[in-house]
């Protein structure tokens, strides 16, 4: 049952994903996008991380695309733009396409074991804990992961304040 | 096997099919309350001619949109411009799954839950789904590819990605308090310590009251439709049912905000005063109808509001977000946090 609810969430994010690539059209495929974030949230979902999969939809889905749209409306598209189609990053692309293909590769067959579903991992951890996967989540941010999560508020927090900075009116 | 297929597929589906059945005329009803209490505010009557008060009119308006042509100009980006109406209409018809309306009845042996889908990150998903209506409505605004939806699509999208921030900061300090996402554990937990949480976080339900209205663009935040600058904002290309499908899509949003608000910090389906023995009688009224009459209160404030305040300039709206509401709640925040550290 899962397992086919899996494959066809895994086809919408797929599909969308290559069509928000190819589509000629920005607001088109910033369409495909939100929905390739939405079936993601659904995959959450699936993995039983309800948290994940909520603040995917809240914040991807919900926040960060509607700014993606409101820049790509106000950027009046030209024809010349929508033509030309790989520009000249199909080098780097490539590149970096293989390094991809290869690492996934070397986990589908260099090291089998290791993506083997281990049932004592992370699931049954998750729902041991009393209070379900959001408690487990942020207890987990705020004792284990403490550092790197607030080096990330602080790396966020330079970044709006760069947007702020670049956007003022200059006196 | 029975049970599973009763319990998991046969009860939600009789749920959602008696929820869509009653929305339809509920939403009409709403329009035409909207419509009588805006006349009584006005010194008017209000629709009169159909039906005894033209209590049939929601009726003959909805048959009126149905048989309307439906007109698609031809400049439109057809795709973008037939899916937002649905977006709306299904963002605000997901959350509403996840409202809990009562206690639930036991029925022929089977308990049926007061609410369709308890998941336990239900107030968080239904902030989720319901910022997805933006996209309905930029899309609509912008498909349209004339300029008054395309301004109107802009000030919505600015004003709605604001508010949800004020929004969201005031739900938490209630949430802190209820210490659970669940919408039904949110009421359980008011029902434990015996109070409404309004008592408690009253700043946190003045915030979110606001922001409830500016974030289903209401007057007297309805930058996105101003119909007196706009035309009629992002749906001005839209007729017919299309039309109306962004009309069902806003009051559905509406009726969802009255229902959070209700459940985070009005008892959601507890009666008055649930610490006080001596009103146990109360509890004669089932619960759903506790929950119906606090949305219906707020659906009247809804249009109280929107028949006595006049329409906030653009820029005041977003200073009013910015400048007040957000450091308001946070800071609401920051205390919340720090009078459950004094109190523990």
């Amino acid at each position: 049952m899962e397992i086919y609810a899996f494959y066809a969430i895994a086809a919408v994010v797929l599909s969308s994903a290559v069509l928000m690539v190819t589509s000629r059209h920005l607001v088109h495929s910033v369409v495909y996008m939100v929905i390739s974030f939405v079936a993601v949230g659904a995959l959450f979902i699936l993995l039983e991380a309800e948290f994940v999969a909520a603040v995917q939809i809240l914040v991807y889905a919900g926040g960060i695309v509607v700014l993606f749209l409101f820049v790509v409306m106000l950027v009046n598209v030209s024809e010349t733009y929508q033509v030309e189609f790989l520009h000249r990053q199909w080098l780097p692309a490539t590149v970096l396409s293989m390094i991809l293909a290869a690492q996934i590769g070397f986990l589908l067959w260099g090291n089998a074991g290791g993506l083997a579903a281990d049932p004592s991992a992370s699931g049954s951890v998750l729902r041991a804990v009393e209070g379900g996967n959001t408690e487990t989540m942020g207890m987990t941010l705020y004792t284990d992961y403490l550092l790197p999560f607030e080096v990330a508020s602080v790396l966020l927090l330079v970044a709006m304040i760069g947007a702020i900075y670049l956007s003022r009116k200059r006196v | 096997m029975t049970d599973f297929l009763i319990i998991n597929v046969v009860i939600p589906l009789v749920q959602i099919g008696v929820l869509l059945g009653i929305l339809g005329l509920a939403t009409g009803y709403i329009v035409y309350a909207e419509r009588k209490v805006l006349a009584f505010i006005q010194s008017r009557l209000g629709p009169m001619r159909v039906g005894p008060q033209g209590l049939l009119q929601p009726i003959a308006d909805t048959v009126k949109l149905l048989f309307k042509e439906d007109l698609i100009p031809g400049s439109v980006d057809k795709p973008i411009f037939l899916l937002a109406p649905v977006v709306v209409v299904a963002a605000a018809f997901t959350t509403l799954s996840l409202i809990p309306f009562g206690e639930g009845i036991t029925l022929l042996g089977y308990h049926i839950p007061g609410v369709i889908a308890d998941v336990n990150v239900g107030l968080l998903l239904i902030l989720g789904i319901s910022g997805l209506t933006t996209y309905g409505i930029i899309l609509g605004g912008w498909a349209s590819n004339s300029k008054y939806p395309l301004l109107g699509a802009m000030r919505a999208a600015a004003q709605m990605v604001s508010y949800e921030i004020a929004l969201t900061f005031s739900v938490l300090s209630g949430l802190m308090v209820a210490g659970t996402l669940s919408m039904v554990g949110i009421v359980e937990a008011q029902q434990n310590m015996g109070v409404w949480f309004v008592f408690i976080q009253p700043v946190a339900w003045g915030i979110f009251t606001i922001a409830m209205v500016a974030e289903t663009n209401r007057a007297p935040f309805d930058m996105a439709e101003a119909e007196s600058e706009l035309v009629g904002g992002f749906f001005t290309e839209y007729s017919g049912m299309r039309w109306a499908l962004f009309f069902l899509g806003e009051y559905t949003a509406m009726l969802v905000m009255a229902a959070i608000n209700v459940t985070l910090f009005w008892g959601g389906w507890l009666r008055p005063f649930p610490n006080v023995e001596a009103l146990a009688f109360l509890d004669m009224v089932p619960s759903g109808i506790w929950f119906l009459a606090k949305v219906i209160t707020f659906l009247y404030i809804y249009i109280w509001i929107r028949g006595t305040f006049p329409r906030y300039r653009y820029d005041q709206l977003m200073a009013l977000n910015w400048k007040s509401l957000i450091p308001l709640s946070i800071a609401n925040l920051l205390i919340t946090g720090l009078v459950m550290i004094l109190l523990a």
